[in-house]
């Protein structure tokens, strides 16, 4: 019954981890961009919606429900100002840019907000949990769970259902050929990444719910959403949401042989992976 | 006056110069041809146009403006659209969405829709389904002519559309060419087949070496004349 409990709760982490990564897998998919300060980015979002939380007295969800317009602005300007203007035949200018975007976040929060661990208030809902079956499952892993299948079926029909999600593949494919049919790389791309940081905000929704969080733990998370990314496949968001799980899985399983062993059997589960299926579980790219 | 014109275009790929100085005009419901021997420009000329490359504004004028250094996406919104070399459909759409992305950067309304490119290439309807590059030669190259169409352009370039099809394909496919010309597209078409360009065209015009040689109606062009201008007078 333990080893049940423990895969249903892995599961139910896996959820915060494909939120984490359904952004970056979004961002990678569109402009095979890997934006690395996607992390502090989450963290930036965490903050925001503290600030709302605390100074306005907002509801948490509703603060999340704000900060996403806000967030939206955040990633299309920096998109559109910054990372549009690193693109080019080499491959290092963005890697760069965003590494750099990484410490000014980090360091921006850290004179904002000094390096005291917050939480975002909920109140008795971080408490709270429902039984299913034998097990009991936490409201919030659980919504955190279905938020994250939300935002990958949200993410497969803008894909594959709008003129928008044409436009994202038509790009992806080939940016000469789908400027011909009036598509403008910069403004798509900057959209993409707006859409991205839209996500990112409801990951921060569960990332400072969860567990306490201070401006340098971007970089550990960016790590999950590589992971994540990369054992689901490049290009496929269901993937992603899979991926998220089997890190997931395999850090409860490593806690519940030996608490130290959290964070250790997530990595392990990934260079398995990585060593079996180097193009991930539900390759679709074909680059 | 014409429609779309181009005055003294020059165009280079870095110290590598492709076009020297090229006039060519375009009258409104007319089909030109250009024809030449590889790397003889025709390709660059047609990328020009569709503001892949940029030139001077004054080289490419379209309605008596000059859109010579505008980008690709705005040639598309004023209503000159092209079938690139190769087809270049995109494989992560289905037949179906590739028409529908043709228009993306110009929806307005005019004879073609999806109805009509189905009914001017009904095979594309039995396909719509399929990864647009999960099909023939002669039926991708359909699908690009009917995506390009789908902005229902006032001019449409078509870049080497016989290259690399069966002769009873290219038949088939310039067959489609009175309807799109009946619809009120005028059309400039590269061509290396020389007899498929003249007998399409209103007008020709021979590339050789990134200067126009020769142009004229088909009925003037002598074989000896083509043969001096695609190759060169000593040839």
């Amino acid at each position: 019954m333990m080893w049940i409990d423990t895969i249903v709760q892995g599961i139910l982490l896996g959820g915060l981890y494909a939120l984490f990564a359904a952004g970056l897998s979004l961002v990678f998919g569109i402009m095979r961009l890997v934006n690395l300060a996607h992390g502090d980015l989450i963290v930036l979002a965490a903050f925001l919606i503290l600030v709302m939380v605390s100074a306005l007295g907002l509801n948490p969800f509703v603060a999340a429900l704000v900060a996403m317009p806000l967030m939206f602005a955040i990633g299309w300007a920096l998109q559109f100002y910054l990372l549009n203007r690193t693109f080019g035949t080499d491959i290092l200018p963005p890697l760069l840019v965003t590494f750099g975007l990484s410490i000014v976040i980090q360091n921006g929060l850290l004179e904002g907000f000094t390096a005291d661990s917050r939480r975002i208030p909920v109140g008795g809902l971080d408490s709270a949990s429902v039984a299913l079956g034998p097990i009991n499952v936490g409201v919030m892993p659980l919504l955190t769970l279905a938020s994250a299948v939300a935002v990958i079926i949200g993410l497969n029909q803008l894909f594959y259902r709008t003129s928008l999600g044409r436009a994202f593949r038509a790009i992806s494919d080939d940016p000469v050929t789908a400027g011909l049919m009036g598509i403008r790389p910069k403004n798509i791309f900057a959209t993409a990444t707006g859409i991205a940081m839209v996500v990112v905000t409801i990951a921060a929704l569960y990332l400072g719910t969860r567990a306490n969080f201070d401006p340098t733990i971007g970089p550990a998370r960016l790590i999950y959403a590589f992971e994540a990314v990369i054992i689901g496949g490049l290009g496929s968001l269901w993937g992603t949401l899979f991926g998220g799980i089997v890190i997931g899985v395999a850090q409860t399983f490593g806690a519940a042989v030996n608490p130290e062993w959290q964070i250790l059997a997530g990595h392990l589960a990934f260079l398995l992976v990585l060593l079996l299926k180097p193009r991930g579980l539900f390759p679709r790219a074909v680059d | 006056m014409a429609l779309l014109e181009t005055k003294g275009l020059t165009a280079s790929y870095g110290d590598f110069q492709a076009l020297f100085g090229v006039d060519i005009a375009l009258d409104p419901g007319e089909t030109i041809a250009i024809i030449g021997a590889n790397g003889a420009g025709k390709t660059t000329l047609m990328r020009s146009i569709a503001g892949i490359l940029a030139n001077q504004p004054n080289a490419v004028l379209f309605d008596g403006e000059a859109i010579g250094a505008l980008p690709a996406p705005d040639i598309v919104a004023r209503g000159i659209a092209m079938v690139p070399e190769g087809r270049k459909l995109f494989p992560s759409l289905s037949v179906e969405e590739n028409l529908l992305i043709g228009r993306y950067g110009r929806a307005v309304a005019g004879h073609w829709s999806l109805q009509t490119v189905y009914e001017l290439f009904p095979i594309l309807k039995e396909r719509r389904g399929n990864p647009g590059t999960a099909l023939s030669g002669g039926q991708q190259q359909m699908v690009a002519i009917g995506r390009a169409l789908m902005s229902n352009p006032r001019v449409l370039l078509c870049d080497e559309i016989s290259l690399g099809l069966a002769p009873v394909v290219i038949k088939d496919i310039y067959a489609a060419f009175p309807r799109i010309r009946a619809a009120g597209a005028s059309l400039v078409v590269v061509e290396q087949d020389i007899g498929q360009a003249l007998k399409v065209s209103d007008r020709v015009y021979c590339l050789m070496e990134g200067r126009i040689t020769l142009s004229g109606a088909p009925s003037d062009l002598t074989r000896e004349k083509i043969h001096s201008a695609y190759f060169g007078a000593g040839a």
